[in-house]
């Protein structure tokens, strides 16, 4: 069941090639605007920074939609088709999927347009698939709030932006490291931790949270 | 003899306004007289944490029992915290002026923790007014309200403890000796922590009754 789901998220979103195809050109043309603000002087914190706020800011827009297709009579085919939670971990994971595709992408031509400065690629791709993971968790929780009060994106981000801050700058704080090039041995695996149990934490809290919102 | 903590709260606020100022304090380097601060700033942190943790109890009855009366008492709880918040901001910068030289800082975990749980409260606000069905509004409020608590704690309690912090008790293991207190402190500390708790008690109860009064003029 929850793999039928996932399956018709994804017929439905590359059925609408105007989606994908605006969600690529909303990264490229963010990272192209930012290397042409920059023009390549970029420090590594400053580095390191600015491509965390453009992946926080394509996640809010993207998962920020999930949600706002669901509503009406596609509500209550979903209501008395599916159980609530079938209905949210199949979210959560379209989204992760979604995110983790989106963030390499992001990472790729942010490191083509302005430059790479990562030089402990290994850590940073293990940074960058649980900072998605937790961002499409949290995002998916908070989109579904959002359109029940009414769906518009104002809330959207004001009701996210607060409760991502945790994740975002433990993520900035090992992606540091990253970018600096530390060593494994020297690497804060309590702050792995930390973004590990935030996952968890965040899906469990979705599984039980989720069932209130379901009912209209 | 229902209104003891009125009394009691009443009793220990002025206690500690008259002695917090008076009793004797350990010299300190940096913080000298400033260490008095402690009764004020620390238990209105104290308080503020309270009437949050009042919020999410509130907001976790409100959806198991589905009740509107819940979901009043859990707003009204945010506001009283959010009150609370206000001045323990502003004795903390206060203090921070003194002792560490400037009124805001980056570098702490636990000032950026209270900017956010502050913006997230707004946030819970603002989620209740764009809501105008009652039942939907305590149930997608409520949801919000648990999330953003855990949230809100995985910030306050357990990053800060993580990273260095210009907090006495953190970078390690919080603990109260490390605010250097000696027994004459605490004889102030310990009723100024209650005293601040059961003034927001006082306070919620009020503003309950306010709004059901309100509810019932308008049936």
């Amino acid at each position: 069941m929850i793999l039928s789901l996932i399956k018709k998220e994804f017929l439905l979103e590359f059925r609408q090639k105007s989606t994908i195809g605006g969600v690529l050109v909303y990264v490229i043309g963010t990272i192209f605007v930012s290397a042409l603000c920059f023009k390549g002087r970029l420090d590594k914190p400053t580095w390191n920074a600015l491509f965390w706020v453009i992946t926080l800011y394509t996640s809010v827009t993207i998962s920020g939609k999930s949600f706002l297709k669901e509503t009406g009579g596609q509500a209550l085919y979903n209501y008395l088709h599916y159980s609530p939670t079938q209905f949210i971990i199949s979210k959560t994971i379209y989204n992760m999927v979604f995110m983790l595709a989106l963030s390499f992408i992001t990472f790729f031509f942010y490191a083509f347009f302005i430059k790479n400065e990562v030089e402990n690629l290994g850590l940073f791709f293990v940074v960058l698939t649980l900072a998605s993971t937790g961002l499409a968790a949290i995002l998916s929780l908070m989109s579904a709030i959002a359109s029940k009060a009414n769906g518009n994106f104002a809330i959207m981000s004001i009701l996210s932006f607060p409760v991502l801050m945790p994740l975002i700058l433990v993520v900035i704080r090992i992606s540091k490291q990253a970018v600096d090039g530390i060593e494994w041995a020297g690497v804060g695996f309590s702050f792995i931790g930390i973004l590990v149990a935030l996952n968890v934490l965040t899906i469990a809290l979705s599984f039980l949270l989720f069932p209130y919102l379901w009912r209209d | 003899m229902k209104n003891w903590y009125k009394i009691l709260s009443v009793i220990f606020i002025l206690y500690t306004l008259v002695w917090g100022l008076l009793n004797p304090v350990p010299r300190l380097d940096i913080l000298n007289e400033t260490i008095r601060n402690v009764y004020y700033h620390v238990p209105i942190w104290f308080a503020m944490l309270f009437m949050m943790t009042v919020s999410l109890i509130q907001s976790v009855l409100a959806l198991t029992k589905n009740s509107l009366d819940n979901d009043t008492k859990a707003f009204n709880a945010a506001i009283v915290g959010f009150f609370f918040s206000l001045p323990g901001l502003t004795t903390g910068s206060i203090w921070a002026k003194y002792t560490w030289g400037t009124w805001w800082t980056f570098q702490d975990p636990k000032l950026n923790g209270v900017a956010i749980s502050i913006l997230i409260y707004l946030a819970y606000f603002i989620l209740r007014y764009s809501v105008d069905d009652e039942l939907k509004r305590a149930r997608i409020s409520a949801v919000y309200n648990v999330f953003a608590f855990v949230m809100m704690n995985v910030f306050i309690m357990v990053l800060p403890r993580l990273t260095d912090s210009l907090h006495p008790g953190n970078g390690g293991n919080p603990a109260f000796s490390q605010y250097d207190m000696d027994n004459n402190m605490r004889m102030v500390f310990y009723p100024a922590v209650l005293g601040w708790i059961f003034f927001s008690f006082w306070l919620y109860n009020i503003k309950n009754r306010i709004s059901f009064i309100k509810n019932k003029l308008n049936d």
